[in-house]
């Protein structure tokens, strides 16, 4: 107990942090793919992982493959996936750029995908090469948008 | 929701995810609408004599209201057609459940196989396709409670004597206070668990679903769907024809040697026995053996699906895997494939290759949980 309790601290303090420092309105944009990325305040560093909706539709998540740092990828090129019971999904960077860290809680508590996939849950973060592409991508009012009109 | 044998089926009901409805029909019970199944009757002088040809089951041997899972194989190469369970009902009266992915094939090959059959000096078997006959799927360890409380008679039949393969004509009590038509009850299943596949005449089939379901209550029984009835089958080592099994696949490479009859590994006399024999007595025994054989995996990091490449520890691919998931039970990831002959002894330590990675597998035995079924002698569940 006193171990969920030390480790659920440090994570809130990691984050607590983290939000802080992106309380400047960089808001998360969406791919057509269920990625979100969020990007720092200086627009150079880019966190991902998948939406809400995406993490719903998997259903409870039990294992997760991380990207290794320093790796070089494009816009849609796999970074990783998220298995459930029922099915395996690819995780597709929505920019370009090198990457940092993936999140290495989830090696151990994968289902922190499903508690908060759109923040403790986050897979992967990016060196981002060109800003541009993430203003290109869905801000959450079109996402939802796209995801009601999926179910219909 | 998805296509699956010409049908638009649930993977899962919203009520429950795949891994919660997994859990479910371990614990209490699970109630799966498997009516896209086809079903037949093959009946006539002379269906005995069909089945002995079309299967490698020793029928003769198979009582009354008995079933057997056989397998349907093609001539000369005895490949599988499809999987099957086949009940006898009377001296020359079937019942068979056959794969809806399967369908039209199976008619096609079952229709060629009577007219044939008639041809050949038994103009009265007849194939009696059950369209619109429902099969629902009642399992887990609270199945055998749930049953024995809309029984109509409940001196018609002592459930505990009632054993895994045997069947029964029961009638329901509906809740208009009649007794239901007859419905044939078979204890057995496909997910490992005790429980009984119940084939209903079209006009009651939606009226008895919601019977059990109403008088079981939610907490003790639930609707199940693709997704959960995939990894429990999985768990409890049972092929998915079109998956684990196809029409290249012979029961012997298939691992489903135990379902070819004691008499007829001698005498033969059906399809593909001339192809199927040799194989029974391996190559160290002198024997034809297979070159390849269905294995039960447990792999080590991330699960293994189908169509992951098997590799030797030199690296050297040796099969794939035909399906596999994370074991909800087990919380290993398991898998089924084909590795070549020689690789296939558990505890041989192989490796699946999952998105370019080599991960550590071990070949195990199967079933990967233990089944649970209503056996005599068995502890009561």
């Amino acid at each position: 107990m006193r171990q969920l309790l030390s480790s659920l601290s440090v994570i809130n303090d990691y984050y607590g942090n983290e939000n802080s420092n992106c309380t400047s309105a960089q808001a998360k944009r969406f791919t057509q793919d269920h990625e979100w990325i969020e990007l720092s305040d200086d627009g150079t560093i880019g966190t991902i992982g998948i939406s809400k909706y995406a993490a719903n539709a998997l259903g409870d998540v039990v294992f997760v493959e991380l990207p290794t740092p320093d790796l070089e990828v494009n816009a849609g090129d796999s970074i990783g996936a998220v298995e459930s019971v029922k099915s395996a999904s690819d995780i597709m960077t929505p920019v370009s750029g090198t990457v940092i860290e993936g999140n290495g809680v989830l090696e151990e508590k994968p289902g922190t995908i499903n508690q908060g996939p759109e923040g403790e849950g986050w897979i992967a973060k990016i060196k981002v090469k060109d800003p541009k592409e993430v203003e290109a991508l869905m801000d959450v009012e079109v996402y939802d948008k796209f995801t009601q009109e999926a179910e219909s | 929701m998805v296509p699956f044998g010409g049908y638009s089926m649930p993977v899962q009901y919203s009520d429950l995810s795949v891994g919660e409805s997994h859990h479910w029909t371990r614990q209490k019970a699970s109630l799966f609408d498997v009516s896209h199944m086809v079903q037949y009757h093959i009946s006539g002088p002379g269906a005995e004599g069909l089945l002995m040809k079309l299967t490698p089951a020793a029928l003769p041997a198979l009582p009354v209201h008995q079933s057997t899972l056989s397998a349907f194989l093609h001539p000369g190469t005895g490949g599988i057609v499809d999987d099957t369970v086949i009940t006898r009902l009377g001296p020359e009266l079937f019942y068979v459940v056959t794969n809806a992915g399967c369908r039209d094939k199976d008619a096609k090959f079952l229709t060629e196989s009577v007219e044939a059959w008639q041809a050949q000096g038994y103009p009265s078997v007849v194939l009696t396709p059950l369209g619109g006959q429902g099969l629902i799927a009642l399992q887990g360890p609270q199945a055998a409670g749930i049953l024995g409380g809309v029984l109509e008679d409940p001196t018609a039949i002592n459930l505990k004597e009632f054993y895994f393969g045997q069947s029964r004509y029961l009638q329901l009590h509906l809740p208009s206070g009649k007794g239901s038509e007859k419905v044939l009850v078979s204890r057995g299943g496909y997910t490992g668990e005790d429980g009984f596949e119940i084939s209903i005449p079209p006009t009651q089939t939606v009226e008895i679903t919601e019977l059990l379901l109403n008088s079981a209550g939610s907490e003790r029984l639930r609707l199940a769907g693709l997704g959960a009835r995939d990894s429990l089958r999985l768990e409890a080592g049972m092929c998915l024809y079109g998956h684990d099994l196809d029409d290249t696949t012979t029961p012997v490479e298939g691992g489903l040697s135990w379902v070819i009859g004691k008499d007829r590994r001698t005498e033969g006399g059906f399809n593909g026995a001339e192809t199927i024999i040799p194989q029974l007595t391996p190559r160290s025994k002198g024997g034809k053996g297979v070159t390849r054989r269905r294995v039960g995996l447990v792999v080590e990091g991330a699960p293994a699906r189908e169509g992951a490449e098997i590799v030797d520890t030199d690296g050297t691919s040796i099969g794939r895997v035909t399906s596999g998931c994370p074991s909800p039970t087990l919380k290993k990831n398991v898998a089924m494939g084909y590795v070549k002959d020689g690789k296939h002894k558990s505890g041989t330590e192989l490796a699946v290759v999952v998105r370019g990675k080599r991960r550590k597998a071990t070949v195990t035995k199967m079933p990967f949980v233990p089944s649970k079924y209503c056996k005599a002698g068995a502890p009561p569940a």
